[in-house]
Formats: structure tokens, sequence, C-alpha cells
């Protein structure tokens, strides 16, 4: 028979660890809601620059830009966004596992990846593996800016003009919900446009300096726009993420506790009965 | 014919929307110097350097707001700054690649941080218990 005490100071324990876990949930909760409106207010950028990069390709069929050629993929760049945390569940598991199965597609073909990686989740999982790591940036935090991922862009944009790279991917948590993040694979380079054939009125603009010039500037903003939603999103996940496995640990130390206080009162029924039968042997012999 | 003397001007950067409205005349510094652009203005799309855009408000109200640069889109009826959040030229994008390049060196050339520590303790504590069945197992044989 377990002594009452040390019952009674596990249910305190689990009681505290409960406590926590659901100040986490709550703080996640607010997080996410902070991190969805991010995304939403990066869109209407993202959206912009998408349908000026349309209009310029459509305007400008002999200029054509590097990062809008396809070429022969033997080296390929990845972007993983992970988080600088833990406690949020399968979140980065989810995120590693779609990366090695693109780098395993890509390996298969005969192409060497080469990486980027953003938040520390995903620097301490690859590094292990020994493949070139060509930039990272870690403790974005929960507001990431623009400002701080530049340099890796910048270095992976670099790379993919000098034909370090020719493939550019980014692989990020998507948010689909509070309780599902999907793990997704988007391509950056060389950038995917759609057919811009609903622009049917035909005027083009006027170039300040050049179209090639301004298409460089574009594009370079574009990625880097995308890059920055992606990591925006990947926040919003963690935060759904984590407060879905804080509520959890919550539940469950609910339940614990249940067990635990069930288990402590049959321990005091027990030693008071048996104190009793002490009692009335001991009146019984004299 | 108030919607004639009128542009739609929208700032908006990477991280938010930054002004949406009507205007006169908005002013934004071009890379090839500062431009003004008055209602059906013709289709133009240039760069901007960091400086001020400038939006006359139709009350006359003259709102200023600071840009690091980035891209301008003119339509007619619409005017839309893609602005950048942070500052940037050509040496400050360099030295922030510089440095994102340094610390995957770092990492890759293993500084111990707190999660390998962990990690290594937790196999010398394994590595440990081995050994101590392996001397028990040998004592009973032999």
């Amino acid at each position: 028979m377990p002594g009452t005490k040390e019952i009674r100071t596990k249910i305190a324990s689990v009681k505290s660890t409960q406590k926590i876990t659901k100040a986490m949930e709550m703080v996640a909760a607010s997080k996410m809601r902070r991190a969805q409106d991010r995304m939403r207010l990066a869109r209407p950028y993202a959206e912009k620059i998408r349908t000026v990069i349309g209009h310029l390709n459509q305007a400008n069929p002999d200029y054509k830009h590097p990062f809008l050629v396809e070429r022969e993929a033997k080296k390929v760049g990845i972007i993983v966004v992970s988080s600088d945390r833990g406690l949020c569940g399968a979140l980065n598991t989810n995120v590693f596992k779609s990366t090695l199965m693109l780098m395993r597609e890509w390996q298969g073909k005969g192409a060497e990846v080469s990486l980027c990686l953003l938040g520390s989740k995903g620097l301490a999982f690859f590094r292990r593996l020994g493949l070139p790591i060509l930039a990272s940036v870690t403790g974005l935090g929960d507001k990431p800016h623009v400002k701080d991922l530049l340099g890796s862009v910048k270095v992976m944009l670099d790379a993919y003009r000098d034909g370090g790279i020719d493939r550019l991917f980014i692989v990020n948590a998507q948010f689909v919900n509070t309780m599902t993040q999907k793990p997704t694979v988007t391509q950056l380079l060389p950038v995917l446009t759609e057919d811009a054939s609903d622009l049917q009125e035909h005027w083009d603009y006027i170039y300040e300096p050049g179209a090639a010039e301004i298409l460089d500037g574009v594009l370079m903003r574009y990625i880097e726009s995308q890059v920055y939603r992606s990591s925006v999103e990947s926040v919003a996940c963690e935060m759904a993420a984590r407060m879905v496995a804080m509520k959890a640990a919550s539940d469950n130390a609910g339940n614990l506790i249940g067990d635990l206080q069930l288990i402590y009162n049959k321990a005091r029924q027990a030693a008071i009965t048996k104190e009793l039968a002490e009692i009335v042997g001991g009146a019984a012999a004299v | 014919m108030a919607a004639d003397s009128t542009i739609h001007c929208d700032i908006v950067s990477a991280e938010g929307e930054i002004y949406s409205g009507p205007a006169k005349m908005v002013f934004v510094p071009a890379t090839q110097g500062e431009i003004g652009i008055a209602p059906r203005h013709a289709p133009l799309l240039t760069l901007i350097k960091s400086g001020e855009v400038r939006v006359q408000t139709p009350s006359g109200e003259e709102l200023m707001f600071f840009v690091g640069g980035g891209a301008l889109e003119v339509q007619p009826k619409k005017v839309t700054v893609l602005a950048d959040t942070a500052l940037r030229a050509k040496d400050l994008d360099e030295a922030a690649a510089i440095e994102a390049k340094k610390r995957a060196e770092e990492a890759l050339q293993g500084k111990i941080d707190k999660l390998e520590q962990a990690e290594a303790l937790a196999e010398l504590a394994r590595a440990a218990a081995q050994l101590k069945m392996l001397e028990k197992l040998r004592k009973i044989r032999g």
C-alpha cells in the first residue's frame, strides 16, 4: 500500500503541470490568432506582385529572366521552415518527413540536394545528414520579419543565379485549420507563372528604367514575400499544433488526477479501517 | 466627375497594408527621380528607392509614408506602391547573406547546443547501462 502522503504530493505535482499546460494552451491560442492575422495581411502584397509578374512575363516574351527559365535539375535547393521551439505535437516531424521524401525523390533522379534551414528544430535535425547547408536562420520568434529572412533568401537566389542550384523548393506546414496542419512543398524557382490569358485588354506599362531591371527587382521581392508568407504560416501552424497538444496534455493530466485521487481515497480508507481494526483488536485483548 | 479627380492609392508591404484610400496626387521617389502621379496617369511600372511617399487626400491633407524601397505600379485609376519593410542596399543585403551563411557553417561545425548535449548525455547513460549489464553477465558466466 503506497503511503498517502506520496500520493498527495504526486497529485499536487500533476496539478501544477496541468496549470502550466493550460496556460500554454491559452497563450498558443491567442498567438495563433495573431499569426493568422499576419498571414492575412501578407496576402494583398503577394497577390499584387503576382499579377505584376504575370503581366511582365506576358508583355516581354523576348526577354527571359533566369528565374523564369526551366533548366535541367542537377542540383536542388530546399528551404525548410520549422519552429524554434518544441512541444507542438508532430508538426516539425511531419515537415521533416515530407522534406526527406522530396530529397529521396530528387536523389533518386541523381540530383544533389542542399538545404536552407529556417528555425532551430530543422537545423538540429538536418545537420546530422551531412548535406550541405547553405544558410540558416534561427530565433525568428513569433513575429518573423522580412528583414531577418532576406540574408538566407539571398544566399539561395545567388546560388540559383550562379548555377549552385537549379531548382528551389520550400517545405513548410500549411495551415488548413486549427486541428490540421499539412506539410506542403512549393516550387519557388523557376517561378511558375500562371497563364495571364485573362488579361484581355491589350495595353502595356511604361517601364522605367527597363523591363529587365524591374523584373529582376520584382521577382526577388516575390520570392522573399513567398518565404515570408511561409514562415508566418508556419508560426500559425506551430501555435495551433501547440494549442492542440497542450489541450490533450491538460486533459490527460485531468484523467491522471482523477485516477490518483481514487487511489488516494482507497489508501486513506484502508488506513482508517486498519487503525480501527487495531483499536478493536486492542480493546478485545484487554 | 468626382471619380475622375481622384486616384485610388494602395501602399502595401509584405507585412501588411500601410494605406489604402483615394488621393488627388501621389508623389513617389522613383529610382530615376521623384515622380508625381495624378489621376488618369499612363500605366507605369518602376522601381522606387528609399524615401517618402506623399499622398494628397481629396480633403487637401498631405500624408507622408516612409518606404525603404520597392516597386510602383500605376494604372489609370489606381496606384499601388509595393513597399519594402526593410531598408535595403546592395552591401546591406550582402552582409545579411554572409551572416546567414556563417550561421549555417557554425551549425555544421557543431557548436554543441543544449539539445545535443542532452542527447549526448542520454547516449552516455545508455552506454553505461550496457557496460554494467555486460559485467553482470560476465560474472554469472565466469
